[in-house]
């Protein structure tokens, strides 16, 4: 068959270019950002505070904020999300309700983040009096990533094959003994990925936070204080850009820019690595 | 409570299994007793592997099966309501027809029913992973590798070491679905040797198309055709002078 080996050729060569590609625009991003930013980044950048009139200030308080609403909304959104995900997972019955609740989560993972922040906006800063504060940010973002959490825990369980569930209650473990023990376990470099997209996205949220957490940042650095309100990269990136008065705002935003890319990347080897190599362990091939 | 010796371990009566609404299994009374080994056998998609599934309940784990009649574990009618299925599955345990061990490492799967059962001590765990292992004749082959995962290991190994793990949790009765299909001759004659040292503690069960297997092994067969059990009696007889047409059809390979 002639034809089948031409088009086979043609398929290998086109995935090729598409995977160049593909490789070719994240490298040409990636030099594009990181050369205009990295010139700026230095210690008294990463460290100072931000000036409002004058040139040489840094992003100290906004780099430690990022962390800290990334840490405080994924320890909300965590336990929830995976144990949403269990339940749906392992738990829930096949019924019109357990179809609303997929259907529900489905719908918010879909729902803009900017919807998001009005929605904080509204409850958490103004009826609950909470301010544009750190933790009205946190609560909100946990929102935004609940729904991922949920999808991603349940479609990972899901996966695990129904041979280990079999093997777990065939020994007498009660089916908690065999989510905590087998099936979480198995599930747990899927796990791992969801929890790095939510991250990543939580680290490069915007919209949300500028309408719960601010566009400001404590007096004093690392503050922590949950009612503080608290500026994060990617907002103070958006601020000086649009808002900022500095002179150097330019300069700003480009080492902002490349200090979040970094971080991202930093972070999603710092996640994955380990779950790779424990991946790879319990799949027999390490030697 | 009263031990009669000949008291049956497990009996089922009149028990009917549908998947959704194709039935499976069709009045099926069968009792064996304790210390026993008995053997099913039957054409592919009889439903062995379905009947025994029901003696440790995990036909619950398919939304669609449904059950009428009774199984009966020690006098107890494992469909009763106030079952404790969880107590009851260590009591029988089961080797399912695929291996499936764990994504953990050798000596993790092993552990895994004694310290779910609340076994902690490493020298107790030591001591149960070496003797289950030994049983299963798997020691020799894992001894230096007990922390390398289970995964990695062949399929004939990885049958042995569900085997080792479900003795690692001490049932009384074992089921044991064609747990030799994977084997290489060697393991089979090894497995087939653990069911004989086994028995006097244990009542087993075993899946086999292996017809040899089951002379060898079993003190008494039952065979299943269609979803109907068309006899049971003791192994010898039912090789040598089946009682049914369809019996002796089938082990003279005259089947179908
Ligand atoms: N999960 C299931 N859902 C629906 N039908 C099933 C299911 N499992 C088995 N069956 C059906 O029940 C019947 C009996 O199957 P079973 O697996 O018990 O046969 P078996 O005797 O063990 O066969 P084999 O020797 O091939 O293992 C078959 O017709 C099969 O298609
Ligand atoms: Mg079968």
């Amino acid at each position: 068959m002639l034809n089948a080996k031409l088009t086979n050729k043609l398929a290998t060569v086109m995935f090729w270019a598409i995977g160049f590609g593909i490789l070719s625009i994240l490298a040409w991003f990636l030099w594009h950002i990181l050369s205009a930013g990295l010139p700026h980044i230095s210690w008294n950048f990463l460290t100072r505070k931000p000036e409002e009139m004058i040139a040489g200030g840094g992003i100290g308080p906004q780099l430690f904020n990022s962390f800290y609403i990334l840490f405080l909304s994924l320890l909300f959104s965590i336990p929830f999300g995976i144990g949403a995900g269990i339940w749906l997972a392992e738990y829930a019955r096949k019924n019109w309700f357990t179809d609303l609740v997929r259907l529900a989560t489905e719908m918010l993972a879909s729902v803009p983040s900017i919807v998001f922040g009005l929605f904080g906006l509204l409850v958490f800063v103004t009826t609950l009096h909470l301010g544009y504060s750190i933790i009205g940010g946190a609560l909100t973002l946990s929102l935004l990533n609940l729904p991922v959490l949920v999808r991603v825990t349940e479609e990972t369980l899901r996966a695990v094959p129904d041979s280990y569930r079999e093997a777990s209650l065939a020994l007498g473990a009660t089916k908690w003994q065999t989510i905590r023990k087998v099936l979480l376990p198995s599930a747990l470099p899927g796990l791992v990925t969801g929890v790095t997209l939510v991250a990543g996205r939580a680290l490069g949220e915007s919209a949300i936070l500028i309408f719960t957490a601010g566009v400001s940042v404590s007096r004093f650095a690392p503050d922590l204080n949950l009612f503080a309100s608290g500026e994060t990269l990617s907002v103070h990136l958006w601020y000086v850009r649009s808002e900022g008065l500095v002179p150097d705002a330019t300069q700003i935003a480009e080492g902002t820019a490349a200090l979040l890319v970094l971080v991202v990347l930093i972070l999603n080897l710092l996640i994955a690595l380990p779950s790779r190599l424990y991946q790879r362990k319990m799949a027999g091939k390490s030697s | 409570m009263t031990t009669i010796a000949t008291q049956d371990k497990i009996r089922v009566q009149n028990l009917n299994l549908f998947y959704g609404e194709n039935q499976a299994l069709y009045d099926i009374d069968l009792s064996m007793q304790a210390g026993s080994i008995t053997a099913f056998i039957g054409p592919s998609g009889c439903g062995k592997s379905t009947l025994l599934r029901t003696l440790n309940r995990m036909n619950d784990l398919i939304a669609s099966v449904k059950i009428t009649g009774e199984v009966l574990v020690d006098n107890q009618n494992i469909y009763a309501p106030d079952t404790d299925v969880v107590s009851l599955r260590k009591r029988v345990g089961m080797v399912f027809q695929r291996p499936n061990p764990f994504p953990m490492s050798i000596y993790d799967n092993i552990a895994y029913g004694p310290r779910i059962h609340g076994i902690k001590r490493k020298r107790d765990l030591d001591e149960i992973v070496e003797k289950s292992l030994k049983q299963a004749a798997l020691w020799e082959e894992v001894k230096d590798r007990l922390n390398k995962s289970a995964m990695g290991l062949s399929g004939g190994q990885q049958q042995r070491l569900c085997i080792a793990r479900l003795l690692a949790v001490d049932p009384d009765v074992l089921l044991m679905d064609e747990p030799t299909s994977a084997l290489d001759p060697i393991s089979t004659l090894k497995v087939e040797e653990l069911t004989q040292e086994l028995k006097s503690r244990y009542s087993i069960i075993i899946v086999t198309h292996n017809m040899q297997q089951a002379a060898r092994i079993s003190d008494t067969t039952a065979f299943f055709l269609n979803g109907v059990m068309v006899e049971h009696g003791e192994t010898d007889k039912l090789f040598t002078n089946p009682g049914d047409q369809r019996t002796e059809d089938y082990i003279t390979g005259r089947f179908g």
